[in-house]
């Protein structure tokens, strides 16, 4: 904008400059937390500035024996979890989605369409609402406590496939011909020209899916007992309710901290192929 | 090198026929072009051809094989697409070597073909380059490269020169023409630009409302169209037609009365003259009233109607002419370049 209104721009900034510092504060106060000893976390008032602790804190947690009172594993391990968890939603459900808006878009079969809304209302069933079948599904089928189990009833993607078929319906039907022309068959078409033009969309999904996966809670807390199986995510709430006694600030703050990294190292590394697969429409 | 023969194709969508059976042999070498208005059935015939869209009935033959069963890529044909349908995300040389690289051609002469191409249309300079870094101009000789590459039996064209500007349109039509005579190859090319036809086919099929008019070099068609609508659709301005009443003794009568040598006929019939056929004569049979005139420097168009009628009629005088508007003028042409055509059925009348 040319404009040049010095109060408006005052304002404006007034208020993202709050809006920032309502999202970051917290984290701010976690990360100080988690570098103060676990007595000096219990004392009023609560520190604003880190503290030396934050090594010995990262040990104690990423490796050590956590928390008192709690049998819970190592966060690397739940870390890992998470992570196994998080990557086999993310590509399964792109794997999936790729291959069932491939059939939608480029093949004729009988009830296509019927195949497509089909796939669509699946919107309307989340996990959350057919917990208990699935639950029974994955029993019988002896995925408790596994990554399938993990992974598998989360993979199915309508929202996904859903894009990826608009993203194939903004590709140029000369662009199939050319390639029948060329000999190109179905897969091959699918991998040598398809996936590649669908590339920035596959990273930007990959962004959403991954996060989406890491922060399972409710599928996950039901799945698993063992706790070798357990994901960060859970674990933070389980570090709230064992612990007896006062509970340790201190390595609680250092465990969400260590939660929230992942999904922001995909963030930051991943912004630009993000943006542009949401926003490239050359084709 | 390869012939094609179209024996009686058709195809329909559905209930609706837009092809009602097309006939046609286009010998080995030839440079047909398949020209008629938006809608007529001409890029459907070529996708036919090209085995992009089924054959409903009928069937085309390449190099006196039947091949309606046969999938594009094992037709010995290439083709470039009015879009170039390039693969943005390869470089030039990746364009143009694909279809090579899947028929598993050795990578060495690969090599030599794309750069061969590249060498006849110029574009030497870019092959690294990615399609969206090019030039409308550029985009539409890798496209045609990618097709010489193929060393395919046929060239299809589906309008290729239509997402150009007028100036390279021109440019590239004459490269167009002069790559296909000098690699010989048969080739089809479809447009809706009858100037484009005239100048690059050896032979013209006019299709009109899924129906073939008439399929015949540039020439014949223009001094013998066989029906009004090639008649109307071939030559710049178009052609005039003026209804007419046939007398017993082989003259028509125009609706004004004036009396014009005609054919031996009855009835209601179309009579068709072209404006650069009209020159002025004292005692012309066609009298103008001048309503608005052109100069172009080469010729000076006159527009007006037919004296007494509301016939409007274009008149081609080469130079410069100074004719006020309003003015009354008497032209006449050579009966030989007056045709005739049933006013029904549109077709020629010899």
């Amino acid at each position: 904008m040319i404009e040049n209104r010095p109060v408006l721009t005052f304002l404006s900034h007034l208020i993202l400059i709050f809006g920032v510092a309502m999202i970051a504060f917290p984290i701010w106060i976690t990360f100080v937390a988690s570098t103060h000893t676990d007595i000096r976390m219990t004392q009023v008032p609560l520190p604003l500035w880190p503290g030396d602790q934050l090594f010995v804190n990262l040990n104690e947690t990423l490796i050590g024996e956590g928390a008192a009172g709690t049998n819970n594993v190592p966060v690397w391990r739940m870390m890992l979890n998470s992570l196994v968890m998080a990557l086999s939603i993310a590509f399964g459900k792109i794997a999936i989605s790729l291959i069932s808006a491939f059939a939608i878009v480029y093949f004729k079969f009988p009830f296509r369409m019927m195949f497509f809304w089909l796939i669509f209302i699946t919107l309307m069933l989340p996990v959350e609402v057919r917990i208990l079948p699935t639950y029974e599904v994955v029993a019988k089928l002896g995925l408790l406590n596994s990554y399938a189990g993990l992974s598998l009833p989360l993979i199915a993607s309508a929202t996904a496939t859903f894009m990826f078929r608009q993203v194939f319906l903004t590709i140029p039907d000369e662009m199939l011909e050319s390639a029948r022309i060329d000999g190109a068959g179905p897969m091959r078409f699918f991998w040598d020209i398809l996936l590649p033009l669908s590339r920035t969309n596959i990273a930007a999904l990959f962004v959403i899916l991954f996060i989406y996966g890491w922060n399972q809670y409710l599928w996950p807390l039901l799945i698993t007992q063992d706790t070798n199986m357990t994901t960060i995510v859970m674990s933070i709430k389980q570090l709230l309710e064992s612990a007896e006694a006062t509970p340790e600030w201190n390595i609680i703050m250092m465990t969400a901290l260590l939660a929230m990294l992942p999904p922001i190292l995909v963030v930051v590394f991943m912004q630009k192929l993000f943006v542009k697969g949401l926003t490239e429409t050359d084709k | 090198m390869a012939n094609i023969k179209l024996d009686n194709l058709l195809k329909s969508y559905g209930d609706t026929e837009v092809l009602h059976g097309v006939n046609g042999d286009i010998n080995d070498g030839e440079f047909v072009v398949i020209v008629g208005p938006s809608g007529c059935g001409k890029s459907t015939l070529l996708r036919m051809i090209a085995g992009l869209e089924t054959v409903t009935s009928g069937e085309v033959s390449i190099g006196g094989k039947m091949v309606n069963n046969l999938e594009p890529a094992d037709r010995d044909i290439a083709m470039v697409f009015q879009n170039y349908a390039l693969y943005p995300h390869m470089s030039v040389y990746d364009n143009m070597a694909y279809g090579l690289k899947i028929r598993g051609i050795a990578k060495s002469e690969i090599k030599r073909r794309v750069n061969e191409a590249a060498e006849i249309l110029e574009i030497g300079d870019y092959l690294k380059r990615k399609p969206r870094a090019l030039s409308g101009g550029q985009r539409q000789r890798v496209a045609m490269g990618r097709a010489i590459v193929r060393e395919p039996s046929v060239f299809l064209f589906d309008e290729p020169l239509s997402n150009l500007d007028a100036k390279l349109r021109v440019q590239m039509r004459l490269e167009i023409r002069k790559l296909q005579k000098r690699l010989g190859v048969t080739s089809i090319f479809v447009t809706h630009d009858q100037v484009e036809a005239m100048t690059l086919g050896d032979r013209l099929m006019v299709l009109n409302g899924g129906y073939v008019e008439q399929f015949g070099t540039p020439i014949e068609l223009y001094e013998n169209p066989q029906t009004v609508f090639v008649a109307g659709f071939i030559g710049s301005p178009a052609m005039n037609f003026i209804p007419a009443t046939a007398r017993d003794d082989g003259t028509v009568e125009l609706q004004n009365g004036d009396v014009v040598p005609g054919v031996a006929t009855t009835g209601t019939v179309t009579l068709g003259v072209r404006p650069e056929h009209l020159v002025p004569h004292d005692k012309g049979m066609f009298q103008i009233k001048v309503l608005m005139r052109e100069q172009l420097g080469a010729n000076t168009l006159i527009h007006g109607v037919l004296k007494g009628t509301d016939t409007e009629m274009v008149v081609s005088l080469a130079g410069t002419h100074d004719i006020s508007e309003g003015a009354e003028m008497r032209f006449s042409a050579a009966k030989k370049l007056l045709h005739f055509f049933d006013a029904t059925t549109g077709k020629r009348l010899s």
